[in-house]
């Protein structure tokens, strides 16, 4: 696991990719950074960084598209995959050497708040709960990232539908205003849920008839809870979708100065799941 | 010791390896040997670990590649078709990482590394960059990966391809080297090199496996019946007139090349040596022959034979089948 992190890590800088995603948000923050703070006098780094936001839209991408994809172009998974390594040490490796690249401006951004506190009053608590909240999203991100990766062999591909899936998170809370509440749109959208896991579940294992039951439970017990009691259905669309706006964990710190516990933990179970994909999603590829 | 049972890999509805069932003894160079796309590349792909077989088993040293890959696969080196190289690293980058990702200790690393590098000769270029390397220089970075740390196992996928002649030489000649410790497989296309080098040819068609034998007695399966072939300065009516009533001697083909010299390729009943007779002959009806050799079948003829036709000549399904009961026999 650490020759794969250390060799990763390298040739993030050696690739200048590492180097263009630190000192692009360095500088986008700094310019954030002179205009609120600086100039205008608003004594919360938080607020800047919430701007800074925008840049992992293109940043994260940009070191994720190559993790997967191009081994997988070049061939030298072979090399990763026929050596006496687990493939999750693999997968973790790569992961731990973004998740350093990610962290390398943060640790820069723990000076600013100090530069504030130089000059009058700051409030270092949040400040560095927002940075550390901002690391851990950006990690959240590159889980996805990763695992896109992992499923093709372009690293455009990979660029493109990392940024597209980001975007969409991003712009989450717009769309999310769009969606009904009422319940009988609630079953219509857990009923494609329940359709989508059984698909994946036959994608997965090819077997008709685990899958099909895998189905048919789903949609019964949803249309039975539904009969019985729809008050169940009402606002769930919003209700379970609204999880998926991810930034909102770190806008509540940024604006609100609250932290959402909950929310930390569903970050890590998000990157949790989108590694244990990406491990899953090369293991299909050496059986198919 | 590679024990292969009963592989079979299926690509959706294509069957790229079919019931391959063999198995491979410490100390020798296994050469695989197939027409393009048999399932060469796939099969050596399964036993490093690197696909999972639709079924069977692979066994390195008693541990089954998929159940303890860990294990099983430190007892391998594998140079695939497409070397695994990064481009972005100096060559000594790249082995240190081979090394490490290898589980080579610590303090032992420098020094396998360099003598691998002294092995395949480029320790003269362990600092340019991969990307900056010709098509043999990098073949010979992956064939260092292969060999580094020096495990039991080496398996490589048409190691020569890329090389020019002088390379070539001197990677069989490194071959033989290793062989002396380690089991070498090796797939190639390449014929001569085979039979140059290999102890032990599996010829492999359409993802079966058609033949496994020395190459010596491949020739010599095949070839039921012997030839020989004779240069004289005569008419091609006068040496036929000459052999025609011998005994001994199937058939007689004529040619004059563009010296002018004639040429007779003669077939032997089986079992028949007939090469003093024919010197006497000609001695005696006052005709020197310029030229008088036996010609065996080649491997060529073998592969051809095996690798073109439907059914597999019966002289080789009996030989495998013998072997495989052989092997049984040995496992149980």
């Amino acid at each position: 696991m650490l020759a794969v992190y250390k060799r990763e890590l390298r040739s993030y800088f050696q690739s200048m990719v590492g180097c263009v995603f630190v000192a692009f948000l360095i500088a986008f923050t700094g310019i954030y950074f002179m205009a609120y703070n600086m100039t205008a006098g608003y004594p919360y780094f938080s607020y800047t960084l919430s701007g800074s936001l925008i840049v992992f839209l293109v940043g994260i991408p940009l070191i994720t598209m190559r993790s997967f994809s191009e081994e997988r172009k070049n061939k030298t998974d072979q090399l990763l995959f026929t050596a006496p390594v687990s493939l999750w040490k693999v997968v973790a490796g790569k992961y731990f050497a973004m998740a350093t690249v990610i962290a390398i401006p943060n640790v820069i951004f723990c000076i600013f708040p100090l530069i504030i506190m130089s000059q009058g009053t700051a409030y270092l608590t949040v400040d560095y709960i927002s940075i550390g909240i901002f690391f851990l999203l950006g990690c959240v991100y590159a889980a996805i990232g990763m695992f896109l990766s992992s499923l093709t062999e372009s690293q455009i591909i990979a660029f493109i539908s990392t940024f597209g899936i980001l975007l969409v998170l991003y712009l989450w809370d717009g769309i999310l205003s769009m969606l009904p509440s009422s319940s009988i749109s609630g079953l219509a959208g857990v009923l494609i849920l329940v359709a989508a896991s059984a698909l994946y579940c036959w994608h997965m294992t090819g077997n008709g008839v685990i899958s099909g039951g895998v189905g048919a439970a789903g949609a019964a017990a949803a249309v039975i809870v539904y009969i019985v009691m729809p008050e169940v259905y009402e606002n769930l669309l919003t209700d379970l979708l609204g999880r998926m706006a991810l930034a909102d964990v770190f806008t509540s710190v940024t604006s609100n100065s609250i932290v959402d516990v909950t929310g930390i933990a569903l970050y890590l179970s998000i990157i949790a799941v989108f590694v244990f994909l990406t491990i899953q999603s090369i293991q299909k590829r050496r059986w198919s | 010791m590679i024990e292969v049972r009963n592989l079979v890999k299926k690509y959706g509805t294509h069957l790229a390896v079919d019931h391959l069932d063999f198995t491979m003894r410490s100390g020798r160079i296994y050469g695989f040997l197939g027409p393009n796309g048999a399932g060469k590349s796939t099969t050596m792909n399964i036993m490093t670990g690197y696909l999972g077989a639709t079924e069977g088993e692979v066994l390195i040293d008693g541990h089954d590649i998929l159940k303890e890959p860990e294990k099983a696969k430190r007892h391998i080196g594998y140079l695939p078709e497409q070397p695994p190289l990064y481009l972005d690293m100096t060559v000594r980058e790249y082995l240190e990482f081979a090394a490490e990702l290898k589980g080579i200790a610590r303090e032992k690393r420098k020094e396998q590394i360099t003598e691998a590098e002294k092995l395949v000769k480029i320790k003269d270029t362990e600092h340019r960059l991969i990307k900056n390397l010709s098509k043999g220089y990098r073949q010979r970075v992956g064939l260092a990966q292969a060999v580094l740390g020096f495990p039991e196992i080496i398996i490589l996928d048409e190691p020569t391809v890329g090389l020019d002649p002088k390379q070539i030489i001197e990677i069989r000649n490194l071959i033989r080297g290793l062989a002396r410790k380690h089991t070498v497989i090796l797939s190639s296309h390449i014929l001569a090199e085979v039979r140059e080098v290999c102890d032990h040819i599996l010829i492999i068609s359409r993802g079966r496996l058609v033949a496994s034998d020395t190459p010596e007695n491949l020739e010599k399966m095949l070839g039921e019946h012997d030839q020989i072939e004779l240069e004289t300065d005569a008419q091609p009516s006068q040496v036929r007139l000459i052999l025609k009533n011998m005994p001994g001697i199937e058939s007689v083909e004529t040619r004059t090349d563009s010296a002018g010299k004639t040429w007779a390729k003669i077939t032997e009943k089986k079992g028949e040596d007939v090469r003093e007779s024919v010197f006497r002959v000609f001695a005696g009806a006052q005709i020197p022959l310029l030229t008088l050799k036996a010609t065996g079948t080649t491997l060529e003829d073998v592969f051809m034979e095996l690798t073109q036709k439907d059914t597999v000549p019966k002289a080789f399904s009996d030989k495998t089948k013998r072997e495989e009961a052989e092997n049984d026999a040995g496992s149980v």
